[in-house]
């Protein structure tokens, strides 16, 4: 069985989480132009990496972020927004 | 048999006469380069070949031909779709299809099967009614139907699922069809071969070179060849090779997995799609059951299978054929999908020049290889988009102009 960290209720079966996309720092709606908005919301850097992602632990609603490899399936760390990024 | 066997053993050259012709080096020049030996290249190759006299081509495949989703596809082929766009330009590849043995020279074990599409909800119903509506407004053989026909055509199906999603209706396409796949890119591959195109297996594509916004050759694993065309049909690989050049697509890739039965006497001719229940199944010529499910939960490039997988599909199995408890699964396996946001391929020209790009495959592009090969060479050829290609360019992101296929393809393909 697969196992995921969720960062409030430690290690948990995958299928109690769900998948929420690549992590993606929005521009400033008001100012972006058109284009900068359409390639916010649909272009993704579609190529396997360890990408940063938001994930959900659904028993809890726990949103978080993941640091997962996407072609290796790897979870290399989960924390919670805004506080993982002191370790790096 | 045996004797032929013997000869084969023996001999130092290769006895038989090969499906396409393995020439040792690339040429430093060619006309026109396609990335990727599935079906769709190996048909645009084709179709360059016969109808743009377009030969100086290569075909440049990383692995083997056919080993993405070409191979790896359950080979359901019809164009009840819902948008007009979407409905016209399958609907071309079905006709395609139909002749596809006698054009290749190949049987390619085409069976048209009848196609339902399972409601066991009033929601799901009225989204039928609508497809419908369309399809036959475009000349294609689809309808609403109520349990008692699809009693008549599937009587081993237990339309009360058990009594707790009882089956309402379904959406009935009757020229619904599958195909062997291997065939389909055999055979195009050997008729492309044949027109002179020339077909490098285990040469990879590194690197897209660009003079002055415009494609001057592609980086190969085997050294640099230079081409002032390019088509990249590589569907789940599409954006490690957009990267090259720095164009941003929607695409998403997850695997799509797929399953396989023990081979059982013939008792299911028609393909059973119930979209509720995330579940399709098919009975092949060799009595196998070809099964497949909903798409993998969360972006991953890789062709692992899962245990999940199996026992969510066994379990919806059951429910629609409860006497298939005994039945064992003989192979699993899965390939990349490319996934759009509005479930409609990515065709036609890109922001290099003379470089053009068919993706966007998902779970859907098998039933298209033909289609996608005659309208990509006509886009090469002229460098204008085929006319039926329009609107799925890569363009309608940026221009909010999409082509939602979304409400039929909750199951893909
Ligand atoms: C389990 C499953 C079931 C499916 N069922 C159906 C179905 O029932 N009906 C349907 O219509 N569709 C179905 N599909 C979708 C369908 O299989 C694909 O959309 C279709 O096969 C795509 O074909 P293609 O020729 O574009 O790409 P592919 O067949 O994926 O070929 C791309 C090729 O490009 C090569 N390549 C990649 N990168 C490079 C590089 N850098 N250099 C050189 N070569 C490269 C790859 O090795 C590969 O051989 C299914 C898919 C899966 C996975």
């Amino acid at each position: 069985m697969k196992l995921m960290r969720c960062p409030v209720n430690g290690w948990r079966p995958i299928q109690e989480f769900s998948y929420g996309g690549t992590f993606r720092a929005m521009p400033p709606p008001e100012e972006c132009s058109d284009r900068q908005w359409a390639d916010y919301v649909f272009h993704r850097s579609g190529a396997a990496a360890v990408k940063k992602e938001w994930w959900c632990h659904l028993a809890s609603g726990v949103w978080f972020i993941a640091e997962r490899n996407t072609s290796t399936d790897e979870i290399l760390r989960t924390y919670l927004y805004g506080e993982g990024d002191h370790h790096e | 048999m045996p004797f032929g066997l013997l000869r084969f053993g023996m001999s130092r050259h290769y006895p038989e006469p090969r499906m396409f012709r393995c020439p040792d080096r690339l040429k430093p020049h060619y006309d026109a380069v396609i990335i990727g030996a599935g079906g769709h290249g190996l048909a645009a190759a084709y179709y360059l070949a016969r109808d743009h006299g377009i030969r100086e081509v290569a075909v440049l495949e990383k692995s083997y031909l056919g080993a993405g989703g070409t191979g790896r596809n359950t080979a359901i082929i019809r164009s009840n779709y819902l948008t007009a766009e979407g409905v016209r330009f399958y609907d071309e590849s079905l006709r395609l299809f139909r002749d596809l043995s006698a054009d290749l020279d190949l049987n390619l074990f085409y069976s048209r099967r009848g196609h339902f599409t399972l409601a066991h909800s009033d929601a799901t119903l009225r989204t039928m009614r609508w497809r419908a509506e369309v399809n036959k407004h475009l000349g294609v053989d689809s309808e609403l139907v109520g349990p008692e026909v699809i009693r008549r055509e599937c009587p081993r199906l237990d339309l009360s699922c058990g009594g707790h999603t009882p089956v309402l209706g379904a959406l009935y396409h009757p020229p619904g069809a599958i195909a062997r796949h291997d065939a389909v890119a055999w055979g195009y591959g050997r008729a492309a071969s044949q027109r002179g195109v020339e077909i490098h297996q285990q040469t990879e594509v590194t690197g897209i070179r660009v003079q002055g916004g415009r494609v001057a050759g592609v980086e190969t694993s085997r050294g640099f060849v230079e081409t002032g065309k390019v088509l990249s049909a590589v569907a789940g690989y599409t954006p490690a090779v957009m990267e090259m050049v720095g164009v941003r697509t929607p695409l998403e890739v997850h695997p799509l997995q797929a399953c396989v039965s023990e081979p059982l006497k013939p008792w299911l001719d028609t393909i059973i799609v119930s979209a509720n229940l995330h579940l399709y199944v098919s009975q092949s010529s060799r009595g196998e059951l070809v099964m497949g499910a909903a798409l993998d939960p969360y972006e991953l490039h890789s062709t692992r299978s899962t245990l999940d997988f199996v026992e969510g599909l066994a379990g919806h199995l059951l429910e629609l054929f409860p006497f298939l408890g005994e039945v064992r699964v003989l192979r699993q396996w899965a390939g990349l999908a490319d996934m759009t946001p509005d479930f409609s391929p990515i065709m036609g020209k890109t922001p290099v020049e003379g470089l053009y790009l068919d993706a966007g495959w998902g779970t859907w592009g098998f039933k298209a290889t033909p289609v996608c090969g005659k309208t990509m060479a006509h886009t090469l050829a002229t460098d204008r988009p085929h006319p039926l290609i329009e609107s799925f360019r890569l363009s309608r992101f940026e221009e909010f102009d999409l082509v939602g296929e979304k409400g039929a393809a909750s199951v893909g393909h």
